[in-house]
């Protein structure tokens, strides 16, 4: 009996403890959304001209996470690759993998430094999207290699074994059996590294700018929407001011879901077509 | 016209095999000959072994790198280790493991993808491949009209026969089976050894297993490991009816294992 009462009182405490982040989310999204969706219209998404609108930094977000995507997944990939199949556990390899710990634990803002001096001054790309997204991908690489390692570890030991019992060579193996069974880890991967660049603001702000103006190419300054808000936020005056910000989180939130949502179906049509 | 050969030719030779994993010694002075067209399994307790043995024949072993061996292993008369490549090899010596690991795809892609992985594209080449190795390994009439469907959607021994199918897909001459019925149920197990049955008529086997009447059952020669070593090899009618060897008859009939 009085176990049974401990289990109870154990069981309320996890409801409530779900019940406080799934309110929190609830909460957090409606405030926003309510807030913002009266300000929301055609001509503030995808009019380049409205003084308003938010439609040059929906672009220059979406090609910094596209540039700094091109950038990272591939090098991420691959050095995930060597370091779960191929490396042994040598010193260089330790040494890589405190390096890989490091990058993780700095401070974002020091990437922006490092960015700004570097790929901005020294490289002479000043502040333009292909800086940024150079200085960002550094900052993802290690979400990147570490996600994409856990799920190659994932894989059966006995995948690998049925391939080179088949005769295949060690790349085939890796290129035909475990990048596809990978994918759907390697797919998180990218929606962790999306998130991170789509929520930065210090490093963005050094290295890609605040020009308001579309671009019309990676070389170029402009403002994405998190600076924007930042931007927004700072100078509000007025009620308006404040829906603008508002309906730019909006935007912000339902850009975030959407690329969320997308990739777990993805990653789920590719589970399901599996086990089919 | 021809004289009746009594002995068959040896697909495989093993002499003075010694393996060790760091400095634990796993196989200790093994030599044994595997008859061509023959089935042979290998018995004896968990950790003796033989399933570290029969990863010899096709170089399996190579993946973990404690391992060092020392003696020859001769597949046709050739050093089965002298190339530093063990791909050639995996092709002439397939292997079907204790839990059936089809890959995850369809059950087309399962058996065309150790002849891809040879070169092997044309559509056609590769259907025939397919029916021919499904046929074979007894999976054709069940899988024939789902063969776009994941492998993973077929039962347990289902995928073992899958798994046999895909090694027999690349032309083998030896099959390597390492307790290939273990994780199955006594009916998909029958099914098994009847396939093994037919299939000795063309391929080399050699078959671990812990089942005494499984070795009774299918196999021409048995060889009884104990604690790294081959104590007793022979016919296996001869070694089940009068062993040799006192820890054999131990085995054999139950007494420890």
């Amino acid at each position: 009996m009085k176990q049974k009462t401990k289990d109870g009182i154990l069981y309320g405490i996890m409801i409530l403890a779900t019940g406080i982040i799934l309110a929190t989310l609830l909460w957090i999204l409606f405030y926003i959304v309510s807030n913002g969706i009266g300000s929301i219209n055609f001509a503030f998404i995808f009019s380049p001209g409205n003084e308003k609108g938010i439609f040059a930094m929906i672009v220059t977000t979406a090609w910094l996470v596209a540039v700094s995507l091109a950038i990272a997944l591939p090098v991420g990939i691959i050095t995930a690759l060597f370091l779960n199949e191929y490396s042994k556990n040598t010193r260089p390899v330790r040494f890589l993998r405190l390096a890989i710990e490091t990058l993780a634990g700095i401070p974002s803002i020091l990437y922006g430094l490092f960015g700004l001096l570097f790929f901005s001054r020294i490289m002479g790309l000043g502040q333009s999207i292909l800086s940024g997204a150079l200085t960002l991908s550094i900052m993802i690489l290690p979400v990147i290699i570490r996600t994409t390692e856990e799920s190659l570890k994932a894989i059966p030991v006995s995948f690998r074994e049925g391939s080179l019992a088949l005769g295949a060579t060690k790349w085939q193996t890796i290129y035909h059996v475990i990048i596809p069974a990978s994918l759907p880890g390697i797919l998180t991967a990218s929606i962790l590294a999306v998130g991170r660049v789509v929520g930065e603001a210090a490093p963005v702000l050094l290295t890609v700018g605040i020009a308001k103006n579309l671009p019309s190419s990676i070389f170029q300054s402009g403002r994405t929407l998190t600076i924007h808000l930042y931007y927004l936020t700072k100078e509000a005056i007025h009620q308006d001011d404040f829906q603008i910000a508002f309906a730019t989180a909006t935007i912000l939130v339902i850009f975030v879901i959407l690329v969320n949502a997308s990739t777990r179906f993805i990653a789920s049509r590719f589970t399901a077509k599996l086990e089919q | 016209m021809s004289t009746k050969e009594t002995r068959k030719k040896d697909k495989m030779s093993v002499r003075d095999l010694n393996l060790s994993y760091g400095d634990f010694p796993a196989l200790k002075n093994i030599s044994i000959d595997i008859g061509e067209r023959e089935v042979l399994s290998l018995i004896g307790p968990s950790g003796c072994g033989k399933s570290t043995f029969i990863r010899v024949l096709n170089r399996m072993n190579d993946l973990i790198e404690e391992c060092r061996i020392t003696g020859t292993v001769l597949l046709d008369d050739e050093d089965i280790y002298a190339d530093s490549d063990a791909t050639t090899l995996r092709t002439r010596v397939g292997m079907v493991f204790q839990k059936p690991n089809p890959f995850p795809m369809s059950i087309w892609e399962n058996i065309a993808y150790g002849p891809k992985m040879q070169g092997i594209h044309d559509r056609k080449t590769l259907n025939e491949i397919v029916e021919t190795s499904l046929v074979k390994a007894a999976l054709w009439d069940e899988a024939k009209d789902r063969l776009k469907k994941s492998a993973l959607s077929l039962s347990g021994g289902q995928q073992q026969r899958l798994c046999i199918a895909r090694a027999i897909a690349m032309k083998p001459e030896v099959i390597l089976m390492d307790e290939p019925t273990s994780a199955l149920d006594p009916i998909a197990t029958k099914k098994i050894e009847e396939l093994v049955e037919t299939l000795k008529s063309d391929y080399t086997i050699v078959i671990v297993t812990h089942s005494m009447n499984q070795a009774a059952r299918i196999s021409d020669k048995t060889a009884f490991f104990l604690l790294g070593e081959i104590l007793e090899q022979g016919e296996t009618s001869r070694l089940f009816t009068s062993p040799e060897r006192q820890e054999t008859n131990d085995y054999i009939t139950g007494r420890f294992g």
